[in-house]
């Protein structure tokens, strides 16, 4: 309970600091989350980085995350890391497909390579990224393959083609059709095994 | 000289040189674009990708149970820290704790696979520079540790033992007394290789000084684990965020003061002597008990109850194929891994299967950071740096 009024606190400091640019916090599992205005991140971060009482100065990770449906469809997720305090702080943009995302490659180093992999894997493009290529894909690859639209089997397989000498590529041929099972029984669901673990709180609704 | 050199200069021309995927110092199958001015690196753009196996788009198809494994292919020579940080992501999410006894099994097999990735790396991090025998007697005390994984889950990698709610099984007999009696020599294994290295002359000439980094630097570039230490950081999340019963052990964590290749070798030799420490009070303070909580809806239960409980079937038919339904919610979880930082972002919609699981990988910032660290150093020096950033491209690509 301490912890997370500690957080509350410091949640409230920061959307204070933030003032408009903030769309809604929260503090879930003793994690701080922010969801912030898309064209003020790079001002947002670069606050949490040189504030006295923050020092975010780490930048630990940035992911995307595809809520297929939404209007504003895909998450950016900024993971923050402060020393000094011992703190860690989650920060969201959320943006509709296509639309670009204020690079953050000037305020931490280390976003060049996760913006490009957001790009690589999504779609979402950052602007003024100083390098933005694809990263984690193949050479040439078309799409963008975490999107929830994907299909988890791909669209090319590739194989080594004996009498051209080369690797080809082809349309992924499936001996079997692909199966998704629906495990989505009556039985005993969620709610049964969060009343057994006998959980204090209350489930906690996905942001979104 | 001066001639030569002025000759030299007159002729100078860049280059592009490309290194890999397939060479024996790169560490995996890593490409890297080197423009060289003569033998300066001037830039160095690494691609990666070569193993990417969408790890991170599977374990959306499949359920909480059946996504461990995942894990430990990621870094596959530290497989059981990566599961440990996916089994706290999904315990967080169901609200569970897990018994003392598991936390111990936990940590100490934690501190093994830490000693499993230095001795992998030191060792070949050393042959990259010329030093053929820390190798073999390395890897002789990995084999004896991989044994000990070999014991405790059945594989000697690929464990897949650490689950949501605790760890499949628990030591087998006789299991702790041979951990103890490694306890007892590896500190000897660990002097002997010192003596082949710390004071080696080749060694010294080939790290010190290569491939700097500040603790500024270090901190910019998202670095985490001994490549955040060795630049003077002292920060250590078994210390600082401590999960499991990390704060109950006695350990120091070791910092380097210059942030060089040679600093990163000291620090991880530093460091299994304090995992030696660690494995050592777990095993003296082990208390008997439950490896894995008794909740049937998350744990299997005991193969013996299956054959004449019909409910105990049904549970272990249910988990295996269903699994179990994780509240609605989102973490980031992170433990120390040998490598650094592993976070785990698990975003749950309150199916039986993860919505998102994003997998941070300490060696992807590291590599990122290889060009500025590259840069002005000749092209020698670099298997030496690749070295000493303990790269794996198993979590690099995923």
């Amino acid at each position: 309970m301490g912890i997370s009024r500690k957080l509350e606190d410091l949640g409230r400091l920061i959307a204070e600091e933030i003032g408009t640019d903030t769309l809604a916090w929260s503090v879930e599992y003793d994690e701080l989350m922010f969801i912030v205005e898309r064209p003020s991140i790079v001002r947002v971060l670069t606050y949490l980085r040189d504030s006295k009482g923050l020092q975010f100065a780490q930048l630990m990770d940035i992911c995307g995350v595809d809520y297929l449906g939404r209007e504003l469809r895909f998450d950016v997720v900024y993971n923050l890391l402060s020393l000094v305090h011992n703190q860690r702080l989650r920060l969201k943009v959320q943006v509709e497909e296509g639309m670009p995302v204020p690079s953050v490659v000037s305020v931490y180093s280390s976003a060049n390579w996760w913006e490009r992999e957001v790009f690589d894997l999504y779609g979402i493009p950052f602007e003024d990224h100083p390098d933005l290529r694809r990263i984690l894909t193949d050479y040439g690859f078309e799409g963008h393959p975490l999107r929830k639209d994907f299909p988890l089997t791909g669209y090319v397989e590739v194989r080594y083609d004996e009498e051209q000498k080369r690797v080809v590529y082809e349309p992924v041929k499936l001996p079997q059709a692909f199966r998704n099972f629906d495990f989505e029984s009556p039985w005993e669901g969620m709610d049964f095994a969060a009343q057994t673990l006998k959980s204090k709180q209350p489930l906690p609704e996905v942001s979104s | 000289m001066t001639e030569a050199l002025q000759k030299n200069e007159a002729n100078k021309q860049s280059f592009t040189l490309n290194f890999g995927p397939q060479h024996p110092a790169a560490h995996g199958v890593l490409r890297l674009i080197l423009d060289m001015d003569g033998e300066i690196v001037e830039r160095a753009d690494p691609h990666i990708g070569l193993l990417h196996r969408g790890t991170e788009k599977l374990i959306e198809y499949k359920t909480y149970l059946q996504a461990i494994p995942y894990f430990d292919r990621l870094d596959y020579v530290s497989p059981m820290a990566q599961e440990h940080a996916f089994a706290l992501a999904v315990e967080k999410l169901l609200g569970l704790e897990i018994p003392l006894r598991a936390k111990y099994i936990r940590v100490l097999f934690c501190e093994i696979t830490r000693i499993l990735n230095h001795i992998l790396n030191i060792t070949t991090m050393a042959i990259d520079v010329g030093a053929m025998t820390p190798l073999l007697w390395g890897f002789e005390e990995r084999e004896i540790l991989m044994g000990f994984y070999e014991r405790v889950s059945g594989a000697r990698m690929h464990a897949n033992y650490f689950r949501p709610g605790g760890v499949h099984k628990d030591l087998p007999p006789g299991l702790a007394e041979d951990i103890m009696a490694f306890v007892e020599r590896f500190p000897h294994v660990i002097d002997d290789i010192e003596t082949l290295l710390t004071e080696n002359r080749i060694f010294k000439q080939r790290t010190v000084n290569i491939g700097v980094v500040n603790a500024e630097q270090a901190l910019d570039w998202g670095f985490s684990g001994p490549m955040l230490r060795a630049s003077n950081v002292a920060w250590d999340l078994r210390r600082n965020q401590p999960y499991e019963v990390y704060d109950q052990m006695d350990f120091f964590i070791p910092v380097g003061k210059n942030g060089d290749c040679y600093d990163r070798y000291l620090v991880r030799m530093e460091e299994m002597r304090q995992s030696v420490r660690i494995m050592k009070q777990c095993l003296e303070q082990m208390p008997e008990g439950l490896i894995k909580v008794e909740n049937y809806k998350i744990t299997p239960p005991p193969r013996a109850e299956m054959k004449t409980s019909m409910e105990a079937l049904i549970h272990h038919f249910k988990l295996y194929t269903e699994g179990y339904h994780v509240p609605k919610g989102e973490t980031y979880t992170v433990v120390e891994a040998p490598k650094g930082e592993f976070g785990v972002y698990l975003v749950s919609d309150g199916s039986n299967q993860p919505y998102r699981c994003k997998i941070r990988a300490p060696s992807f910032a590291f590599l990122q950071a290889l060009d500025f660290m590259a840069k002005g150093h000749m092209l020698a020096d670099i298997p030496s740096i690749i070295g000493s950033l303990d790269i794996v491209f198993g979590e690099i690509d995923r």
